[in-house]
């Protein structure tokens, strides 16, 4: 298995999404309030992850606009539910090797008391792998 | 002893690819009762029906078994040249080796196993096959068509111009259906009224045509040949042969507000009314719904104004009972409700309209007389936004169809053409996801809307649809420009996917035709036998088998209608002769085989039976109709006390067979 192909077993196996019964009307897109604000759009997730094209997206800023409203699934007429692919992109993003955003040396700095420790655990455990 | 031949086909490489067809004839010589075995590439060929013939002469062969495909396909060719060679017909038995064995195996040792126990079960049931002879029913020479659209109105004028009668039943006042609502049909443009009306006013002076109106199908018992049918033939409070279709009664009728369910609620109708201007039978009707005479005695303004005293406020709903040789299913079709479609704002907004709608909204005798004006307010819009496959091709089970209408692409490329035509100054775009317009000239027709009339046609979906003032807020996307769109639209357009009608459904089961999980009827074979139903004697006609256009509508129509010609110009019909029986030594006369018969085949009768004590005992036994009997077997595994069996497919047959498979 390629690592392009282990990318995409990872998504379709995280989201639970079968991009193949897409159909490509692009309705997914005509509902989202955040289109113009994407570089790739719900419509294209889908068939970018289909064909496995996946890097692309790791790589987008896209994934971040992505206000996680369910329109698209809601309104999918063949019930492929772009937004799950777009999460599962996320967790993927989030669950990668090597690319720790925080490290536990720069938790003390981080510390008031304002801010609950369970949410510096809770971020250290998300981004740190 | 019987003498059996077994004659193992090949169907080139369909059976042989993965059957080896040779051991299945080496294996089956060594059966009990089996004197010659043998095999052939095609065994339904002349030279494979010729050995079969030479053998059963040569070996004086009793009985044969043929492997081959399945009993649907072949088993009449075979029992064909059975009978020619002198063989008893029923002494033939097919081993379905090829739909139910090679076809869904891929190796050779399991497939040609298979195939060897497959035989063995055939040979031991035509062990003890009976010689049968079939017996007659005759034909009663009359034609019922349900539905009175274009698909029925074919149908009967066909059927009727070979010189049988018909009767035409319809639901509504009037018999035109969808077609007389639409304005003008594709991809000629000629208007629908101009070529339906003639049509109707056909069926109404057709000496061999008679219209049931405002009536439904109640009941239907009988079979093929003699079918036994209830009509309910409704109140409509005005007597058919004195109205003369004056209109008077409609024009003084102080109940002004029903919605008119022709212009699909667009506009209001009286309480009495006729619903439209040509309509056949052009009789009117009271709505006893909203009659104030009706529901409080107060009113009798009809009466009062009808010169031809027409008007009978105490008419009953009356019921004709008839026999009919055949039966055409003619239910139609409707729009599905836009309801569960939240994101287009259909119920919010009366300027966001089906394509239904649209028609009556361009149709001259339509409420707006034929000026395309926003429902709303009235005023002529500028920009309209045509949506395809609303509901179409959609699996959300409950919102809408996974099937494709067929329908809406050419309709919508109409609509757009006709509405740049007359109105230039108009806006049209049309959202696809693809568009499909396959016949004689109908890809033509698309491209002019394109490329002659400008119509925007744009790759995507429309995802919501708001109404922010007087203007429709269309946000969609455009795929192939890979950008979104935003659209203040004046009116949209919503081409709603189509179901089969409501009817359709109890229709079917008076009739035991199958339908399909979608309603729609059920053809006998796909391709081969696309007008009847598997129920013999029950004909398809139009959309109620599936969706299609006015041409393809027309043409099923005439070729259900030589179906049911070729049926009726018999005089008898050979019956299957695999009917149940009952032994009357054995039958209890409890009645249950009566209570399961789903055709009304078994009565009782009293008969002298004398007894070991030589007394004479009267007792109550079983008696089945031979005519009316289909051989389904629901009697026969009812049967407390295994009196009753099927001939064909006896009881010990069956076990016979259970055996040779299991022991």
């Amino acid at each position: 298995m390629t690592e392009k192909e282990r990318l995409q077993e990872q998504i379709l196996r995280t989201s639970g999404v079968n991009p193949r019964k897409c159909m490509k009307c692009g309705k997914c897109s005509g509902t989202c309030p955040s289109y113009d604000e994407m570089e790739y759009h719900p419509h294209q997730f889908v068939s970018m992850v289909e064909s496995g094209n996946i890097a692309p997206l790791m790589e987008s800023e896209s994934l971040y606009r992505c206000l996680s409203c369910f329109a698209c699934i809601d309104r999918c007429p063949r019930n492929v539910q772009p937004a799950k692919l777009v999460e599962a992109v996320r967790l993927m993003v989030i669950r990668q090797k090597g690319k720790n955003h925080l490290k536990p040396d720069q938790i003390p700095a981080l510390l008031d008391d304002e801010m609950p420790q369970q949410l510096l655990m809770s971020v250290l455990r998300k981004h740190s792998k | 002893m019987q003498r059996i031949g077994v004659f193992v086909c090949w169907c080139g490489t369909n059976i042989a690819g993965t059957v080896d067809v040779h051991a299945v004839a080496e294996a089956l010589k060594l059966e009990p009762g089996v004197v010659f075995s043998t095999d052939y590439q095609y065994m339904c060929s002349q030279a494979g029906q010729q050995i079969i013939s030479d053998a059963i002469t040569e070996h004086k062969l009793t009985g044969i078994v043929v492997c081959s495909c399945s009993p649907r396909m072949h088993e009449a060719t075979f029992r064909k040249t059975a009978e020619k060679a002198g063989l008893n017909p029923y002494m033939v038995e097919i081993a379905n080796i090829r739909e139910q064995c090679s076809w869904v195996h891929k190796e050779m040792p399991i497939g040609t196993e298979k195939a060897i126990m497959l035989a063995k079960a055939a040979v031991a049931k035509v062990s003890l096959n009976a010689p049968l002879i079939p017996g007659e029913s005759p034909v009663t020479k009359r034609a019922l068509v349900i539905g009175g659209g274009i698909a029925g109105i074919q149908t009967a004028l066909d059927i009727a111009d070979a010189g049988f009668p018909v009767d035409l039943v319809e639901t509504k006042p009037t018999i035109g259906g969808k077609m007389a609502q639409l304005d003008k049909t594709f991809p000629t443009l000629d208007c629908a009224a101009c070529i339906l009306t003639p049509k109707m006013v056909d069926v109404a002076q057709h000496e061999n045509i008679r219209i049931f109106s405002y009536s439904e199908v109640v009941e239907v018992g009988g079979f093929v040949g003699n079918f036994n049918v209830k009509i309910k033939k409704k109140a409509r409070y005005v007597r058919e042969e004195l109205c003369t279709g004056c209109g008077l009664c409609t024009e003084k009728c102080p109940q002004k507000k029903v919605a008119n369910e022709f212009n699909l609620g667009m506009d209001n109708r009286r309480a009495i009314y006729i619903p439209f201007a040509q309509a056949v039978p052009k009789v009117a009707t009271i709505d006893a719904a909203h009659c104030t005479m009706l529901k409080s005695g107060k009113c009798g303004v009809c009466s009062k104004v009808c010169t031809a005293g027409a008007i009978d406020y105490k008419q009953q709903d009356e019921y004709i009972e008839e026999t009919y040789g055949a039966i055409v299913a003619a239910t139609g079709f409707n729009p599905i409700d836009m309801g569960a479609f939240d994101e287009y704002a259909y119920s919010k907004s009366p300027d966001v309209i089906t394509s239904l709608e649209f028609e009556r909204l361009t149709n001259a005798a339509g409420p707006t007389g034929g000026k395309l004006l926003r429902p709303s307010d009235g005023k002529h819009p500028q920009k309209i936004v045509f949506v395809q496959c609303v509901g179409s091709r959609c699996s959300e089970a409950g919102k809408g169809k996974e099937y494709c209408s067929k329908i809406c692409c050419m309709y919508t490329a109409k609509h757009a053409m006709l509405t740049r035509d007359k109105y230039p100054d108009t806006d049209v775009y049309v959202f696809y996801i693809d568009v499909r317009t396959p016949g004689k000239n109908f890809d033509e027709f698309y491209r002019r809307a394109v490329e002659e009339y400008g119509v925007h046609y744009i790759k995507g979906m429309v995802g919501k649809i708001e109404p922010v003032g007087d203007k429709l807020k269309v946000q969609a996307s455009d795929l192939l420009d890979n950008r979104q769109l935003k659209i203040d639209a004046d009116l949209v357009v919503l081409a709603a996917a189509i179901e089969p009608d409501k009817s359709a459904r109890s229709l079917a089961t008076m009739l035991t035709a199958s339908m399909d999980t979608n309603d729609f009827f059920t053809e006998a074979h796909p391709k081969l036998r696309p007008v009847e139903s598997p129920t013999a004697g029950v004909f398809l006609s139009g959309t109620c088998q599936g969706p299609k256009d006015i041409p393809e509508t027309v043409s099923q129509a005439g070729a259900a209608a030589a179906k049911v010609i070729g049926l009726l110009a018999k005089d008898r019909l050979t019956c299957n002769p695999c009917i149940a029986e009952s032994d009357e030594m054995m039958c209890n006369g409890c009645s249950s085989c009566e209570r399961v018969c789903p055709y009304g085949a078994i009565g009782y009768i009293d008969k002298e039976f004398r007894m070991p004590d030589r007394t004479v005992k009267i007792r109550r036994v079983a008696k089945v109709n031979a005519a009316v009997c289909q051989g389904c077997g629901c009697c026969t595994v009812t049967c407390p006390s295994g009196a009753m069996d099927l001939k064909g497919f006896a009881n010990k047959q069956i076990m016979a067979e259970v055996d040779a498979l299991c022991l």
